[in-house]
């Protein structure tokens, strides 16, 4: 590895008086699995790294019905995908969780980490937009909060300002009668990025939509809510022909690139396909009040 | 500069003296000389690196050595109880050679820290689950049919764990 001086502040403040010293030569270390790809790949050539996993009170998974969910900056993927809240009202967010690359990357991992990486495929950000979430930083300024869906600004592209440390996500309470899924399409079942990711968070007042956040992975140069999907369904009555119309909005509005995972073409139709698919997939646990995914696990402990 | 690490290995105390831009395969590797944790791709997807740090299984090509100060790690060379009277092989060393679930036997120790700590965690895990755990170690030779079975027939039987 290209060599590099070491830091472990022990307070946020020191951590941003690090930042603002280096001046943009420093990067903040979380879990390590895409910074340290990136040193080895030499893709960024930091000389300072900042670890903050010492500085107290950011390792957190907290939630209460006022609030909401409240992920803390070194909370890692393992956290979240085994914590009961996240597998109760935040389904989209556990799903992405649970296929984000291996069990060893996960337990290193943070969900801030994933956030300020900004890939454009990078899987808990169209739950976390589908969610409403907001993120604080804490920087040179002081505490900012921002709307997640303001966040990013291309890829690997961020509001935040030099010296800036995101600190917390919080994430509302789902109202009743609300359904979430995330849904991605890779190459292969496992250790995989998302060709397309489509995630869906949808409120039903009886047969009528109340309301509905669809936002797409992997198919612009950020996650982007298909808005022209959204319309069509907000304040309507729930039908097929309805989902249909707004998986061919969604389609219509996103934006891919031809890579190595899929052609631009196949993404579009895949959005189609997925959109409609999560839609029918969240109105259903809406009306049961479910988790969409099969979340029982045979484990018998002695 | 090199900073001093104190970390238990294997049940053993090490101060170790690392430059911070090393990563922990490459410490346990050189400064601990413990080769039995392999590099494959040091980049995180093939899990040859696997150790237990903490209780958790990672990938240590994808850690600092001097992240793990004041850590407790497990490597292959640490998975048998070399104490015990004749040295035996761990349950899962014995299973995975009984069922031909090592052929060139590269991926071999991280598959085995891999499983050790699914075990831990769940002591009879489901076929799914073994899949599950093993989805970051990538093995080259067996298709994996023989590594889960490897697994699953020592699951819940004594000595496993
Ligand atoms: C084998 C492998 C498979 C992967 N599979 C997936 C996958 O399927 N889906 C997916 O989305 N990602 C995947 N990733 C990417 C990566 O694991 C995630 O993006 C992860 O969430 C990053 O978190 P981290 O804590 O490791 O971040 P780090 O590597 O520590 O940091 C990432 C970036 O964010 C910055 N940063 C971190 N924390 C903060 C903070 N609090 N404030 C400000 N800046 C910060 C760092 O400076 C760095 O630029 C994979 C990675 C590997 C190695």
């Amino acid at each position: 590895m290209r060599p590099f001086d070491y830091f472990e502040p022990a307070t946020l403040p020191e951590a941003v008086s690090l930042l603002e010293r280096f001046d943009g030569r420093a990067s903040i270390l979380a879990g390590g699995t895409d910074l340290l790809v990136e040193i080895k790949e030499r893709i960024r050539l930091p000389d300072h790294v900042i670890n903050i996993k010492k500085v107290p009170g950011l390792d957190y998974l907290s939630y209460d019905p006022v609030d909401g969910l409240k992920i803390g900056s070194l909370a890692t993927l393992h956290e979240v995908e085994t914590s009961p809240v996240v597998i109760e009202k935040y389904a989209g967010l556990y799903q992405a969780a649970r296929e984000l690359g291996s069990i060893q990357v996960r337990n290193r991992a943070t969900v801030a980490g994933n956030i300020c990486r900004a890939s454009p495929s990078a899987d808990t950000l169209p739950p976390l937009i589908a969610d409403n979430a907001t993120i604080h930083t804490f920087g040179p300024d002081g505490e900012r909060s921002i709307p997640m869906e303001k966040f990013f600004t291309g890829p690997g592209k961020t509001v935040l300002l030099d010296g800036e440390i995101l600190t917390r996500i919080n994430v509302p309470s789902p109202p009743p009668n609300t359904g979430k899924v995330y849904l991605k399409l890779g190459r292969r079942a496992a250790m995989e990025l998302a060709t397309v990711g489509v995630a869906v968070t949808l409120t039903l007042d009886g047969n009528e939509c109340r309301s509905v956040r669809i936002v797409l992975g992997a198919v612009a140069p950020t996650p982007m809510r298909a808005t022209d999907a959204e319309d069509i369904l907000i304040g309507k009555a729930i039908s097929e022909n309805a989902i249909e119309e707004a998986s061919q909005a969604a389609k219509d509005q996103c934006r891919p690139i031809s890579d190595v995972r899929g052609s631009a073409d196949y993404r579009r139709e895949m959005v189609r396909v997925l959109t409609g698919r999560a839609l029918r997939m969240s109105i259903e646990a809406a009306n049961e009040g479910n988790s969409p995914f099969d979340i029982s696990t045979d484990q018998t402990v002695d | 500069m090199k900073h001093m690490v104190s970390t238990i290995i294997n049940g053993e105390r090490r101060e170790l003296a690392i430059k911070p831009y090393r990563s922990l395969l490459d410490v346990l590797r050189n400064e601990a000389e413990l080769t039995g944790s392999k590099k494959g791709c040091d980049v995180g997807d093939c899990g040859a690196c696997t150790v237990i740090l903490d209780g958790k299984p990672i990938n240590s090509c994808l850690v600092l050595g001097v992240e793990v100060d004041g850590s407790e790690i497990t490597t292959i060379e640490g998975l048998a109880d070399h104490t015990a009277p004749g040295a035996p092989l761990h349950p899962l060393q014995e299973s995975i050679l009984q069922h031909g679930g090592a052929q060139c036997g590269f991926c071999t120790p991280g598959i085995l820290m891999a499983a050790k700590a699914l075990l831990d965690e769940t002591p009879r895990p489901t076929d799914e689950e073994a899949r599950f755990a093993i989805a970051g170690n990538l093995c080259r030779c067996t298709g994996y049919t023989k590594i889960v079975e490897s697994i699953l027939s020592i699951s819940g039987s004594e000595g496993a764990l």
